[in-house]
């Protein structure tokens, strides 16, 4: 079964709907809300297992792999018995789908992937990957990639994300072979269009300042939540040792002794509820994690605009400077230095067929130009509407999930409390007994 | 105090009945102010010749069985407060205002107000336990302190010891034996040049060093026929010792871990509420979350107070105590060797054997009365011993309670208001519906 965790919130289709949709819809619009996959299937990250193999230098590892269940939604409803599609994949795997979409689909946010290595760990948690609770985490995340994606009105239509969800065999191949790879913009070149672009839309300047401050805030308050987290296991596993004293103690007092004994053992309850509260509490950690790196991918879809508005602004200064080449013969103005210029006053003027010629070059040059502005000013355009409404989705979805997040760490900040009356509440009693 | 409707001389008029094992002790007559309690004879008290405690008859030993009388019939107060500094050519120290207000008739006015300093409190001290070297003396706060504070005038310093020595006057006052004595009267109403030239009255050096040699041969010495039950409460102070003395390790740890916790939470809050400034939607339940994590902090403010306040000093105390009891029967041991020390030496003595079998024979009371003393005062100290421990630890437990109640109020409030949001918007989702298609309702 689809187990996505309830404080996010992708959108599980309605089982029933969606089996009516897919029989009404013919046409596959992206943004179709009955053609997401995930309203046909259902998709879960079920176990995780170790396996031996080998790594690129051909030496003895271990990592881990974990089972994608998958079943088409129609037939879970109907029998809850029939076994499930599977396949075993790595985080590797996981990293390489989410590349492909990254490039493929540059104007989308794309879910981030769980953290590769464990950090703001408090010291209680090992930042061991092979750790178990680590492993389960990582699970619940790869869960909840996978959930997120397939319910995502453009990604879950990918034919990449199906095959990696339905062929174990060949996949990777088939990735490399749609040559993504080839695509990815490199660091250098968005750089350079960072700092070069003259009119960046106000509306992206704003969005990466954004995604900076949220960001740098998440970071910081998983830091300092880790800190806190760490220094209040150390307040409660202390009362563990009145319990080891009150009960030697005991052993020398008649009257006292009973109620001691007792207040000991309450003690010892209220020092080992904290393993359970601050697991709990990693949760908590994770979804504020999951934002944190959003907040890159928010990022990685501005630095795609502004690279795009920056070969915009290029093409269409080229052609402006054609523009004005072309002009220059006929209006006799000098206004742009050319080393043709310089060469003409040195070695004298062209012949009329040579500035025939040349005319006829700038001329081709010039179309050419217009047509390559007019491609990046449609590419820029599409872009801009997409990735406009697709950040718009990820608003709602991001505003939808940290209020319940913060709602969550509420309702457990009450539980901790509650056991901790609790806790003294039946300390007080045995005391009352001494 | 106004009010409190006591016989002033209940605590020192013969009584009617004399305990049966008391009764071969006691003196029938002699209300001599000068006269010790445990003794036929002045010059067998240990050492302070010149003692001039109050007598206690055996009416007040009996007394001392009533507990439950001796808080209602609570006929004297003693405040410990105002401390101040007083600066000299020599030195600078700090002094305490003692204010009594009783109605007892040994004290010729019913208030009295002095300043005195520690090292009067410690004289004090020493000469309670001179005069009765078996009974439980609560303990006075250290000289110094070992860890921690360095500065002696520290104000924190200063306010543990100014409790400390409140508790010990306190402590004192309520012990039926104990706060009869004349030092103790002199020290609540003396002024200052009267207790320097009472203390000078004292038991000379010489008669002190004297007994000093005495008490150290005897420790070299060692007591031979220990009784039992002596024998089990040595047992009981050593694991007593060590417990309490782990207790007040715990809790002091866990001081530390509180107070580190809360130097993080502090941290926290602040964090949220700058993540609400870049954000629209979620400015409402960050705040929530920040304010009440600033609430909590305040709360777990009070409660770290009222450990330090109520717990930590508390356990303290009975470390110290448990030093005291040691010393208590270290002594009683020193009373029980010197007369077994004597006795051994008639066995070899020719002459003078009845000189001898006399001092032996006071040497018998001597001991039989340490030893009663110490019984009687044995299970006084444990019945205070276990209220005090008890009475600490639920009021500890209580303020825990109160601190997680507190806590639960605040994030109670914060989901309402946040789950109010959502109703309030459910409301005005269905509210434009309604206005939407008028034609449905």
């Amino acid at each position: 079964m689809a187990d996505s965790s309830t404080e996010e919130g992708p959108v599980i289709g309605k089982t029933d709907e969606a089996a009516v949709d897919v029989e009404n819809n013919t046409t596959n619009t992206m943004v179709e809300e009955g053609m997401r996959l995930l309203n046909k299937m259902e998709i879960s990250v079920a176990e995780a297992e170790k396996r031996m193999g080998k790594n690129t230098v051909s030496m003895a590892e271990t990592h881990t792999v974990y089972l994608i269940e998958t079943r088409p939604v129609e037939v879970a409803a109907e029998c809850q018995n029939t076994p499930p599609d599977c396949l075993w994949r790595r985080y590797s795997e996981f990293e390489l789908l989410r590349n492909y979409l990254l490039v493929t689909y540059p104007f989308v946010v794309v879910p981030p992937l769980p953290e590769k290595r464990a950090e703001f760990m408090w010291h209680k948690l090992s930042s061991d990957n092979m750790d178990p609770d680590f492993v389960e985490r990582r699970r619940v995340g790869l869960e909840n990639f996978l959930l997120r994606v397939a319910s995502h009105p453009v990604l879950s239509n990918d034919k990449i994300l199906y095959s990696f969800l339905k062929q174990e065999n060949g996949w990777k191949e088939m990735v490399l072979e749609t040559g993504f790879q080839a695509k990815i913009d490199s660091r250098l070149k968005t750089l350079n269009a960072t700092f070069r672009v003259k009119n960046p839309d106000k509306r992206f300047s704003d969005l990466k300042h954004y995604s900076d401050d949220l960001q740098s805030v998440t970071s910081r308050l998983l830091r300092v939540r880790a800190r806190v987290a760490d220094r209040l296991y150390g307040v409660y596993k202390v009362h563990g040792n009145y319990g080891r004293v009150f009960s030697e103690w005991s052993a020398i007092e008649k009257e006292m002794g009973d109620g001691l004994q007792s207040a000991g053992h309450h003690m010892d309850a209220y020092a080992s509820s904290i393993d359970d509260i601050l697991e709990e509490e990693e949760h908590y950690a994770d979804q504020l994690k999951e934002y944190m790196f959003y907040a890159e991918a928010l990022r990685a879809v501005c630095r795609k605009h502004e690279l795009l508005q920056y070969e915009l602004e290029t093409a269409a200064q080229d052609l402006a400077s054609r523009k004005q080449q072309h002009e220059e013969p006929a209006t006799g103005t000098v206004r742009t230095f050319s080393f043709k210029e310089m060469t003409t006053k040195l070695f004298g003027l062209e012949t009329a067929e040579q500035r025939e010629a040349k005319l006829k070059v700038l001329e081709e040059q010039i179309a050419e130009g217009e047509e390559l502005v007019k491609e990046k000013t449609t590419e820029c355009n599409e872009f801009v509407k997409n990735a406009w409404e697709d950040i718009e989705h990820f608003r709602e979805q991001k505003d939808r999930d940290l209020k319940e997040a913060l709602i969550s760490y509420a309702v457990m900040q009450i539980s901790v409390c509650r056991k901790g009356i609790q806790v003294w509440s039946n300390a007080k009693e045995c005391f009352n007994k001494m | 105090m106004s009010g409190i409707i006591a016989d002033p001389t209940d605590s020192c008029t013969p009584a009617q009945e004399i305990p049966a094992d008391l009764s071969g002790q006691m003196l029938e007559l002699d209300e001599d102010d000068d006269l010790e309690v445990f003794s036929k004879d002045t010059t067998l008290t240990d050492g302070s010749f010149f003692n001039a405690s109050m007598p206690t008859s055996p009416a007040s030993m009996i007394n001392q069985y009533k507990f439950e009388e001796e808080a209602d019939d609570k006929d004297i107060f003693i405040t410990v407060d105002n401390p101040e500094s007083h600066v000299t050519a020599i030195e600078t120290f700090i002094t305490y205002r003692v204010l009594t207000k009783t109605t007892r008739s040994e004290f010729d006015s019913c208030e009295y107000e002095v300043r005195r300093r520690y090292q009067d409190f410690l004289w004090l001290k020493g000469r309670l336990e001179e005069a009765h070297p078996t009974l439980i003396v609560h303990p006075l706060p250290e000289k110094f302190v070992v860890k921690g504070m360095v500065e002696r005038f520290n104000d924190d310093f200063i306010e543990t010891r100014r409790k400390a020595l409140h508790k010990f006057l306190n402590r004192v006052a309520d012990h039926p034996i104990l706060s009869c004595s004349e030092d103790f009267k002199v020290f609540l109403t003396a002024q200052a040049w009267e207790l320097t030239s009472h203390k000078k009255q004292g038991p000379g050096f010489l008669s002190r060093m004297g007994e000093t040699v005495r008490a150290v041969a005897a420790t070299v010495r060692g007591v031979k026929n220990r009784p039992e039950e002596f024998t089990a409460i040595q047992e009981y102070v050593d694991t007593f010792s060590q417990k309490i003395t782990s207790l007040d390790k715990v809790t002091q740890r866990i001081l530390k871990e509180q107070k580190e916790y809360l130097d993080e939470l502090k941290e926290y809050g602040p964090v949220y509420t700058l993540w609400s400034g870049s954000e629209e939607e979620l400015v409402e339940p960050l705040k929530g979350v920040a304010s009440c994590i600033e609430r909590c902090c305040r709360e777990k403010e009070e409660q770290i107070s009222h450990l330090s306040e109520t717990l930590v000093p508390s356990l303290h105390e009975y470390v110290l105590c448990a030093e005291t009891l040691k010393s208590v029967l270290r002594r009683r041991d020193n009373i029980q060797a010197d007369y077994e020390a004597k006795n051994d030496m008639l066995a070899n003595k020719k002459t003078d054997r009845e000189v001898l079998k006399e001092e032996i024979d006071k040497l018998e009371d001597k001991v039989e009365c340490a030893n009663n003393a110490l019984k009687v005062d044995w299970a006084r100290w444990q019945k205070n011993m276990s209220g005090d421990i008890r009475g600490a630890f639920l009021s500890t437990a209580e303020k825990n309670i109160d601190y997680y109640e507190k806590c639960l109020a605040v994030w109670e409030s914060f989901l309402l208001s946040q789950r109010s949001e959502h109703s309030v918007e459910g409301t005005r989702e269905q509210q434009t519906a309604k206005d939407a298609c008028p034609q449905d309702t």
